[in-house]
């Protein structure tokens, strides 16, 4: 169908006209604009789903360290620390703390990943989405239609903001994913078209500032942690909107935000390593001593 | 302007760590290839600005290798491709430079063989490239769409004459861009079409007098 929506209003709009899913609108979009069949859509997202499992299988089981050899063995630790306690939160809050890491330390040693919006975001999306669906036994259907609720969120806010830290900061990178991931996960947890798109706005809301200031330029600090915390940011998004907890602001007004404060943040601390962690005593000697070698 | 896709936010399938410094990578070094069309036998690649300096940490030397040896960027031999088979008989170096009046990320490749050729380009983010110049010519290549590269003896009629035998197969002209080297005596054309042209127009293409050089690059997959 040809569908046409920049804003949330929009897209629930033609949801609530249609009475049909967000997915639904957004797969049906896309085949319609690019000549295209929706079951060729949703294999090509199927395609994605099956690397991302594959990165978090993959992840699970090294410790490699990366390029730099600054990160590369949080997800063991942590794995170590559940097997012998287990999280003071319960499996869902040890699946997506790791996955999300699992994923993040694939990516930092060079294997394959989906970046999903960027590729220092890779392990947000995938940690929600597929530590829900083992929660709930969702199958590949559910899996692929709360991917795609995922993209669609990431599809409206970069209507307006370009999907990069240079631009945004990490509003636009790790914020987003944490936005798209609200939704998948409401989209899993079996809430309407409103409590996703609100559940997006909320964990949209609650990151607005947040800056991209990687140490020696490199997607490692803070980048790994930050995907870990942006995946449980996006839960209790989740779980507010499933309580109808609604964003006093409307979603469009808080990307409008988003867009404005990423336009004030200083480029000093946009990507540029030349502010914030990066040059903090510690960052800077780090800096020094990568470059050395 | 493009249509947006879905498949810009889930998307690519890459080999990290990062977009614009490895997947883009990889996608230059595959557009330089097609562009040289064989495999070089010296290869200097010139790495600019946030390329040169972060680009170690990100695999960047690594990922325009690969494109260069013809991997793509959800290849797992990326990471180790220093070590690779392919890369055995030719001879490579790197170097960094910085000029502001470059792109943050760019680069040049120096390719040697039987012919020797210089290509520049830029990963400008989210793993989408443009191949910028070839040679001492402005080239506007995306590798999103189907390119047809021409350099010929600059005279009148050529544009029409090479736009009219795409307009043969009904294939749209979604771009046209020319260049003129300083003497004013070599220009170049650079079409992006909607569709594939068939072998049979590039050969008439290339048996017009006067063109020296005509590359049909096909679109870079996802
Ligand atoms: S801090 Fe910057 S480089 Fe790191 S994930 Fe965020 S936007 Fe990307």
């Amino acid at each position: 169908m040809e569908y046409s929506f920049t804003t949330f209003e929009s897209l629930l709009e033609i949801c609530n006209k249609e009475n049909k899913r967000i997915y639904e609108i957004m797969q049906e979009k896309e085949a319609f604009d690019f000549d295209k069949t929706v079951e060729e859509v949703r294999n090509k997202t199927e395609k994605s789903l099956k690397a991302m499992k594959e990165a978090i299988k993959n992840g699970l089981k090294s410790k490699e360290k990366s390029i730099s050899g600054l990160c590369g063995d949080d997800c063991y630790k942590l794995l170590g620390r559940y097997k012998k306690t287990g999280s003071t939160f319960g499996k869902i809050f040890e699946k997506i703390t790791t996955y999300a890491l699992a994923t993040m330390e694939e990516n930092l040693r060079m294997n394959r990943i989906v970046a999903c919006p960027t590729a220092g975001s890779c392990g947000i999306v995938p940690a929600v989405i597929i530590a829900l669906s083992e929660k709930y036994k969702s199958d590949k259907e559910e899996e692929i239609n709360a991917l795609i609720t995922a993209g669609a969120i990431g599809y409206i806010i970069s209507a307006k903001v370009a999907m990069a830290g240079a631009i945004a900061g990490c509003q636009a990178e790790c914020g987003v994913a944490s936005a798209m991931s609200a939704a998948a996960a409401v989209q899993i947890m079996g809430g309407d078209e409103k409590q996703k798109i609100n559940a997006a706005a909320l964990a949209l809301k609650n990151i607005l500032g947040l800056s991209c200031d990687p140490v020696s330029g490199l997607v490692e600090i803070p980048c790994v942690k930050r995907n870990v915390f942006m995946a449980i940011h996006a839960i209790t998004a989740s779980e507010l909107s499933m309580a109808d907890i609604e964003s006093k602001i409307p979603p469009d007004e808080i990307v409008d935000a988003m867009m404005q404060t990423g336009q004030l943040m200083s480029p000093l601390l946009k990507e540029t390593s030349q502010g914030g962690l990066a040059t903090t005593k510690t960052g800077i000697l780090i800096n020094k001593n990568l470059s050395n070698n | 302007m493009k249509q947006r896709s879905l498949f810009d936010i889930i998307s690519p399938i890459m080999t990290g760590p990062s977009s614009s410094h490895t997947a883009g990578a990889v996608r230059l070094g595959l557009m330089a290839r097609k562009i040289y069309r064989e495999k070089p036998q010296k290869v200097i690649l010139k790495l600019y600005n946030s390329f040169a300096q972060t680009g170690k940490g990100h695999g960047t030397d690594k990922g325009l290798m690969a494109g260069l040896l013809g991997y793509n960027v959800d290849s797992n031999k990326i990471k180790n491709i220093f070590n690779d088979a392919a890369l055995k008989d030719i001879e490579y170096r790197f170097e960094n430079e910085q000029n502001i009046e470059r792109h943050p990320n760019a680069v040049d490749f120096l390719l040697y063989g039987k012919i020797n050729m210089r290509i520049s380009g830029n990963s400008i983010g989210a793993g989408n490239i443009e191949i910028t110049k070839i040679e001492d010519f402005t080239t506007k290549i995306s590798g999103e769409l189907n390119t047809l590269i021409l350099f010929y003896k600059d005279k009148p009629g050529m544009i029409s004459r090479v736009s009219t035998l795409i307009q043969k197969e009904n294939i749209n002209i979604a771009s046209l861009d020319c260049d003129r080297d300083a003497k004013g005596k070599t220009a170049s054309m650079c079409i992006c079409l909607d569709s594939e042209i068939s072998d049979s127009i590039i050969k008439k293409i290339e048996e017009i007098e006067d063109v020296y050089f005509v590359r049909n690059l096909k679109r870079l997959e996802d």
